[in-house]
């Protein structure tokens, strides 16, 4: 047997062993970049073979938490794609601003970043004070980073120049309060985010939201995985609602496609379709 | 039989790409993967700008994208481009390798683990390391390394480590390696004779 099939056994023995002591799913992961993760975790510990992670992720609680760590996505920043929140401001707030209240939730937001962007984009808007923004992933290392709320002084640089061509209002260093080698975001902002536990690949429905983000999360699932998640952000939305994904995501071949319509191509922009009178009413799950 | 070339590519890569590409033949029945080092943000332009002057289709890769002969694909700007199992692309936003997103050692490493000994890697111009190990990994899977004469190469830097890492398989110039993607595939390849001419 080659060596490529006996590390694909590992592998999936490795997967088998996280989901059924942990209950952490990884079976839909796209492969090369979970196989990658997991063969610089090796190497972190000094083992030559992906098998000899499984004894300690069986019967050592350090090692599934620095493993979930390494595995979750935690590559954010603010305001990344500058347009994409122009985009928002321009073409989603002058909706929102027609509810009463508004609830978004950004999946897998990792350390919280572009969950303060959402926070400053809709206060520059004149809504935060009635809405709520709900910023949840799998790693709760990577909560209660965004809980906090504290970014190091050198990425708040490039977050401001990223802020800057995102077509704003007022200016960045109004948003945090700058120390030595750090910067704390704004108290009303950190007040503005609940961030929570809930993880896309085992968990339900979420709220009723007027807007979902999630972006550069869906290209680490498999095509699958990719459907089951869109079908929750579907069910997830009120009436209307909003979906943006990363902008190398798309809806195209997906099983929601049809019930999506396209705000902005290029951003990734979605809303919610109206129901069609072909559609079922009420839908199959309530009835 | 070759399914795919993959092709890393740094600083002086827009004109090495724009002089290489022209030269394929519209249709190989090999798939061409290139990651050139590009600046975050940046829009599909190089993708754009191979496709009008080359005979053959080049295209940006997109996410869960099926490879197919006689493309070539582009990783885009700020994502890590790998290839999956059942011969699909995916895109990843995982830390910079190499101070570089795309990075060419984490395409190389995806590729050689999927087409094995059906791959050809080429390191060209660049000021950067990126792309050795990858190569060595390419070589050690049976795959076919080929590396720019670090003499002609507008920044030789890449090409010299990568030669120094992986023993490649020849070191040649840019025209040569045109050359040789031509013959890889051509209708007559005249390479290797065999005493059996039999059709498959």
């Amino acid at each position: 047997m080659k060596e490529k099939e006996i590390r694909d056994i590992e592998l999936d023995l490795l997967i088998e062993s996280i989901f059924r002591r942990h209950g952490h799913d990884f079976r839909h992961y796209a492969r090369a970049s979970f196989k990658r993760r997991v063969k610089s975790m090796a190497k972190k510990l000094g083992v030559d073979h992906i098998s000899d992670i499984i004894p300690p992720i069986l019967r050592d609680d350090a090692a599934i938490n620095d493993f979930l760590r390494e595995m979750s996505i935690t590559v954010t920043e603010m305001f990344r794609d500058p347009d994409f929140f122009a985009a928002v401001r321009e073409k989603v707030l002058p909706y929102l601003g027609s509810y009463p209240f508004l609830k978004i939730w950004h999946a897998g937001c990792a350390t919280g970043e572009e969950a303060y962007a959402m926070a400053i984009v809709l206060k520059e808007g004149g809504l935060s004070r009635r809405s709520r923004i709900y910023g949840t992933d799998f790693n709760n290392d990577s909560l209660h980073k965004a809980g906090e709320g504290i970014y190091p002084l050198d990425k708040m640089k490039k977050y401001m120049v990223n802020y800057n061509r995102s077509n704003p209002k007022a200016s960045f260093s109004d948003y945090y309060h700058a120390g030595y080698k750090s910067a704390k975001m704004s108290d009303d902002l950190r007040e503005s985010i609940t961030f929570a536990n809930h993880n896309l690949v085992t968990d339900g429905v979420f709220g009723e939201m007027n807007l979902i983000v999630c972006r550069n999360v869906m290209i680490y699932f498999d095509k699958d995985l990719q459907n089951r998640v869109l079908r929750l952000f579907h069910d997830s939305l009120c009436h209307r609602g909003f979906l943006c994904l990363g902008p190398k995501e798309s809806l195209r071949f997906s099983d929601v496609a049809d019930d999506f319509e396209v705000v902005s191509k290029k951003e990734k922009i979605f809303r919610k379709r109206r129901l069609s009178s072909k559609s079922e009413y009420p839908p199959k799950e309530i009835l | 039989m070759i399914e795919a070339v993959a092709i890393g590519v740094s600083a002086g890569g827009m004109k090495a790409l724009s002089a290489l590409l022209p030269k394929l033949p519209e249709e190989p029945p090999y798939a061409v993967i290139i990651v050139q080092h590009i600046r975050e943000g940046s829009d599909s332009y190089l993708a754009n700008h191979l496709n009008q002057i080359s005979a053959i289709r080049v295209k940006e890769a997109d996410e869960k994208e099926p490879i197919r002969p006689g493309t070539v694909y582009v990783a885009p700007a700020g994502y890590h481009l790998l290839v999956e199992e059942d011969r699909t692309f995916s895109l990843s936003v995982d830390p910079l390798v190499n101070y570089a997103r795309p990075s060419i050692d984490v395409l190389f490493e995806s590729a050689a683990d999927v087409f094995e000994e059906r791959l050809v890697g080429i390191v060209l111009t660049g000021a950067s390391s990126d792309g050795s190990k990858g190569l060595a990994l390419i070589k050690a899977g049976g795959g076919i390394t080929l590396v720019q004469d670090p003499t002609t190469a507008e920044y030789p830097v890449m090409p010299l480590t990568a030669i120094q890492a992986s023993k490649a398989d020849r070191i040649l110039t840019l025209p040569e390696i045109e050359t040789f993607l031509r013959e890889l595939g051509g209708p007559k390849r005249i390479s290797k004779p065999t005493s059996n001419q039999e059709e498959p």
